[in-house]
């Protein structure tokens, strides 16, 4: 790492002694613009560690007098948190999963198999990803009644394994029509068939375009509010998101109360950011095949 | 690899789910859009097109398709261009020189409103607009200002609040997939045209933006899409109102349904949205088509 000598680092220096005040001006713009955009998360921060008294008499923008962990206790109290928490794991897990291998299969049939009708078949998935949501609950609402998946996380993951994977067969049969021909005439040969071809060949090829699916499958699905708002009323089967918004109907909380609350919610999400940030930022671009 | 037909059994499960979870309650929604229903156990009376005639001359709805201009300036126009600005002096002026670290860190600051659940962006920002304890008139109280605005209670004024937030929730979103797209751009492009003496405008209007045209595409494709379904800010910040000011398409559906409970015209409203939302996306994607042949 010593050397001072090599070229690059000499490079990186000589540009550092020329920045120019401008350079350091845009820098600054860009640092404010970042701050005005984590404004309303240092707020969340700042409000969810004071007492409902300190809040009242120093207000939002006030530093807290004391820091405590009413807030958290109270939203604990008012909502099942854990088993809010496992309700959105549970749903979002099984959908990631689930609507990223049913992506697999029927992309499979398409990019690979080239079946008659695949364009058919491309424009009308890509028609349900843009249907809004609006035009599909009422029935939802309805069939998950009569097939008793109502106030349950099932009808949710059902719902959104089939809404996920029609984006993740649009995306992935354009993927996979890029697998070179060779790779799968040889297999062919060898005598592998279809279904060892797509686990053997195609699987390990597309692993980091799978797992960029995974992740936003599950960050989405975490996240969605219309279709679990309506199908998830019941307290034992709320998700994480849908439990604050629930609570908030109600007018007689304290403003910290909801902060706490807020920032339990969103812990999950952020935590789950970092972790796969790398395979996010690859992601958003993979949004972006045609 | 010869037997076509075989391929059919892979996509059966997807075609199954299609039909039982997009399919058929789409059908159904546009059929009960023909009848006058309460919900439940309330008779269906047949209405034919008149719940799309009094559609048609129902002011609150042309007021939503109004707003829904007023989603695409927030969630579309203005962080596109905001957005591309960023991307350029991130990727090309700070990540250059002063690192990449810096440039990434602040992609990622961007970023973070995009991974936060609409639930609770929505709580912060009513809170933080609140007109008697928001942080933003308390601290308009504090620098002097004796009388601040009630940003989501005044009807002139809720519809722009609700865009503030839009743009906020909005901007990560074209801020990474530019610099994404900036990544592949050939770096020889740049090094002539600083030959021919262009300053680094001219290398934006003239390079960047031609050249990441598929990108920007995309973005405008998804987030126009996803503006004219917008809904959670709108029920979370401001119920659609005051004075009806902030009602949007989707919002509006949802208030028939399940408040007014009256199905069948609830029913009209998300057909409506939705052929509307199909038009405006195979509008872009042929003319898509059409600008890439030409090209």
């Amino acid at each position: 790492m010593s050397a001072p000598t090599a070229p690059p680092a000499a490079a990186a220096r000589q540009n550092r002694v020329s920045r120019t005040p401008m350079q350091w001006l845009v820098l600054g713009l860009c640092a404010v613009f970042a701050v005005v955009m984590l404004a309303p998360f240092l707020l969340l921060v700042l409000n969810a560690f004071k007492s409902g008294a300190d809040y009242s008499s120093g207000g939002p923008v006030a530093w807290p007098k004391s820091f405590t962990l009413d807030a958290f206790r109270d939203y604990m109290s008012m909502v099942d948190f854990p088993r809010a928490l496992w309700n959105s794991i549970l749903i979002s897990t099984v959908v990631a999963f689930a609507g990223t291998g049913l992506a697999l299969i029927s992309a499979y049939a398409i990019g690979i198999g080239r079946v008659k009708g695949s364009a058919v078949i491309l424009a009308v998935l890509l028609l349900a990803t843009m249907v809004p949501h609006e035009a599909l609950i009422y029935p939802l609402f309805y069939g998950a009644q009569e097939t008793g998946t109502f106030n349950t996380v099932w009808s949710v993951i059902i719902i959104f394994t089939v809404l996920q994977a029609a984006f993740g067969t649009y995306l992935l049969s354009s993927v996979m029509s890029t697998v070179p021909k060779e790779l799968l005439d040889a297999a062919g040969i060898d005598g592998a068939g279809r279904w060892t071809i797509l686990w053997k060949i195609i699987l390990p090829v597309l692993r980091p375009t799978l797992s960029v699916l995974v992740v936003f499958f599950f960050i989405w699905t975490w996240n969605e509010f219309y279709i679990p708002v309506v199908l998830l009323s019941d307290a034992s089967s709320q998700t994480v998101p849908i439990a604050l918004s629930t609570l908030r109907g109600q007018h007689s909380i304290d403003i910290t109360t909801l902060n706490a609350g807020s920032l339990l919610s969103l812990l999950p999400t952020l935590v789950f950011f970092l972790i796969f940030q790398r395979t996010l930022s690859h992601g958003v671009t993979a949004g972006s095949i045609k | 690899m010869r037997n076509k037909r075989g391929w059919w059994l892979y996509l059966l499960p997807i075609l199954i789910g299609f039909t039982a979870i997009v399919l058929i309650p789409f059908v159904v929604n546009v059929v009960f859009s023909f009848f006058r229903w309460k919900g439940g156990m309330a008779p269906f009376r047949w209405e034919g097109l008149g719940n799309y005639d009094a559609l048609l001359h129902d002011e609150n709805f042309w007021m939503s398709f109004r707003n829904s201009i007023f989603m695409i300036i927030a969630i579309v126009v203005i962080p596109t261009m905001i957005g591309i600005l960023l991307a350029a002096v991130l990727y090309d002026y700070i990540g250059k020189r002063f690192g990449s670290r810096i440039a990434a860190f602040l992609r990622a600051t961007y970023y973070l409103p995009q991974i936060l659940p609409i639930a609770v962006a929505g709580f912060i920002w009513s809170w933080v607009l609140d007109s008697g304890n928001g942080s933003i008139n308390t601290f308009l109280q504090k620098v002097g200002v004796a009388d601040p605005p009630d940003w989501l209670g005044n009807p002139d004024l809720a519809l722009y609040s609700v865009m503030l937030m839009l743009v906020w929730l909005q901007i990560g979103y074209p801020v990474v997939i530019f610099i994404a797209a900036l990544s592949r751009v050939d770096p020889e492009l740049y090094e002539a045209a600083e030959l021919d003496g262009a300053g680094w405008w001219r290398q934006f209007a003239a390079i960047t933006i031609p050249q990441i045209r598929p990108e920007l595409f995309i973005v405008v494709l998804t987030a126009t899409v996803g503006a004219l379904k917008v809904f959670a800010p709108i029920l979370i910040l401001t119920g659609g109102g005051p004075e009806g000011s902030t009602v949007v398409p989707s919002y509006y559906a949802y208030r028939n349904f399940f408040e007014l409970s009256q199905v069948g015209y609830g029913s009209t409203i998300a057909t409506v949205m939705s052929l509307v939302i199909f038009a405006v996306a195979a509008v872009m994607l042929i003319w898509q088509r059409r600008s890439e042949r030409s090209a």
